[in-house]
């Protein structure tokens, strides 16, 4: 069946809408379901981002493509390929892995790639209790695999005191 | 569970507020993620507890509580009657109710705010109004993550702002948007026009979905495209005055309907009336329907006796979660289309 709107295209999202009581059949190729305003509840990668990824991956051709897939987030694992596939990141580092890929694709998903709004209210110096714990326990497991076992006890006797404090 | 909650209309279908007539919330919600933890499509069970730890017991900080009076769940204690009931409270998103390890929910005691926890974000804190309130919305989501990021460090990036799972939400993370009754629109077949001028403006539209893909009752949903680049006020703004335009248009062609097919109109408004009050059987879909053109007709001031929070209140109360809630049994859904007209007829057995 083809898209009624454009004629052109191979329908793929019917829709029925109420028009006047009445059921209407819409039967719709992807773009011009977009551009009714329809977004397709099943799909897994936003628009546009989507489009904007598989474009970008293959501008590049074979070679570098392949090579931007093997691009690798050194905190997560996840790489570019992973990315492309899911439309999600695997943590906060994959920002900074894939800095220069994802500043072109902001500039084309949002027109732009620098931030203009909020900035956390808090400052890094003044390490909340949560923050000073979580440091605290990776500053532990790391005393403990050096087998640095007076500072291990210095460590655990702060997280003590920590908890009294939340806790008291 | 949330025997409570049921017997309160939740507060975004109040019927008050700016331009309650034809838009019924405005929502804004804030994506964050905690650092140093994986992102939760990905993330290894071992960082999803840890974010449920630590957002638990941000949410459950004496300083935060005066502003997060509310009740802390777990989805994995909720069965799937209650997750679809959240659904259609408008307090999870439809993802949320799969049925991923260590999601939790924080729900506000007026419903106002809501905290998902481990959906696609660590975070995902969500504030509704009732009426055209982008402002308000955002104003109450914006003090919530202050108050949490004094506890909470979240990712944030000198160039790309707050960071999130998927780049579309990335920079402010914010996501504000209007539901909005257009039967105006649909009936003189303007809607597409003025769906697509709305998406060149960097907005998207999007049909309400009712169970399954029909856009139902004449709902729509209005929000920003775009989260990066600009700063929050200037997205709510734009919500506003593009949600203040469609107001207008929305209110001429009802103008128009009224001049041009003024008997026509009133006989679809009766009529939908009169079967709300009469019928036996009702489907889901159909009574959104009905619902619509009564909402029409109260908009127009044909109707003048019903009131605009029971026509809100009926477009929730009689879909499927909740009405199994309120009878209190699961029922197939012939029998759930003879307990909503059971329930729409006592409603409004007194006007
Ligand atoms: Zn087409
Ligand atoms: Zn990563």
């Amino acid at each position: 069946m083809l898209c009624q709107d454009c004629n052109k295209n191979e329908a793929t999202i019917h829709l029925t809408q109420i028009v006047d009581n009445e059921k209407v059949d819409l039967n719709l190729c992807k773009s011009c379901a977009e551009k009714r305003g329809f977004h397709n509840p099943f799909e897994k990668i936003p628009f546009p981002l989507a489009e904007f990824l598989t474009g970008m991956l293959r501008e590049r051709g074979d070679k570098t493509g392949t090579q931007l897939q093997a691009l690798k987030c050194p905190n997560c694992g996840f790489t570019f390929g992973d990315f492309s596939k899911s439309g999600r990141l695997g943590c906060g580092s994959c920002y900074t892995a894939f800095r220069t890929q994802l500043k072109d694709l902001l500039r084309k998903v949002h027109g732009s790639s620098e931030h203009h709004g909020k900035t956390p209210s808090t400052t890094v110096e003044e390490l909340k209790p949560i923050r000073k714990e979580r440091k605290l326990k990776e500053e532990l497991r790391k005393a403990i695999e050096e087998e640095n076992f007076e500072e291990a006890a210095r460590l655990r006797d702060k997280l003590k005191e920590i908890f009294e404090e939340c806790n008291g | 569970m949330f025997e409570d909650m049921i017997k309160h209309p939740t507060v975004w279908l109040q019927g008050d507020g700016s331009e309650a007539e034809i838009v019924l919330s405005s929502r804004v919600r804030m994506a964050r993620n905690i650092s140093g933890l994986r992102y939760p499509p990905h993330a290894p069970r071992e960082d999803r507890e840890k974010v449920l730890e630590y957002a638990t017991r941000a949410i459950e900080d004496e300083e935060n509580k005066k502003l997060l009076r509310g009740r802390l769940v777990y989805m994995d204690d909720i069965d799937s009657l209650n997750r679809n009931f959240l659904v259609e409270r408008h307090l999870v998103s439809p993802e949320f109710m799969q049925n991923l390890p260590s999601r939790g929910l924080f729900i506000g005691a007026d419903e106002r705010i809501c905290i998902m926890v481990n959906e696609e974000d660590h975070l995902r804190i969500q504030a509704i109004t009732s009426g055209l309130a982008a402002e308000e919305s955002f104003d109450l989501a914006n003090k919530v993550d202050d108050s949490l990021s004094k506890m909470l460090e979240f990712d944030f990036d000198a160039d790309f702002g707050y960071l999130t799972s998927c780049p579309t939400n990335v920079g402010t993370g914010l996501r504000a948007s209007v539901l909005i009754h257009l039967p105006g629109l649909v009936l003189t077949r303007d809607i597409d026009s003025v769906i697509s001028r709305i998406t060149k403006l960097g907005l998207a539209v999007r049909g309400f979905y009712g169970e399954g893909t029909d856009v139902s009752g004449n709902l729509f949903q209005v929000s920003n495209q775009t989260t990066l680049g600009r700063t929050e006020a200037d997205i709510i703004d734009s919500i506003q005055q593009v949600t203040d335009q469609i107001i207008e248009y929305e209110n001429a062609a009802r103008e128009r309907l009224f001049n041009d097919a003024r008997m026509q109109i009133e006989d679809k408004i009766w009529r939908a009336y009169g079967i709300l009050k009469n019928a036996r059987v009702l489907s889901s879909e159909e009574v959104m329907n009905l619902l619509s053109a009564v909402r029409l007709g109260y908009g127009m001031g044909v109707l003048k006796n019903i009131e605009l929070p029971l026509i809100n209140e009926l477009l929730l109360l009689s879909r499927s979660a909740h009405l199994q809630k309120l009878v209190g049994k699961d029922m197939d859904s012939e029998e759930r289309d003879i307990a909503r007209a059971d329930l729409v007829r006592e409603k409004l057995s007194g006007i």
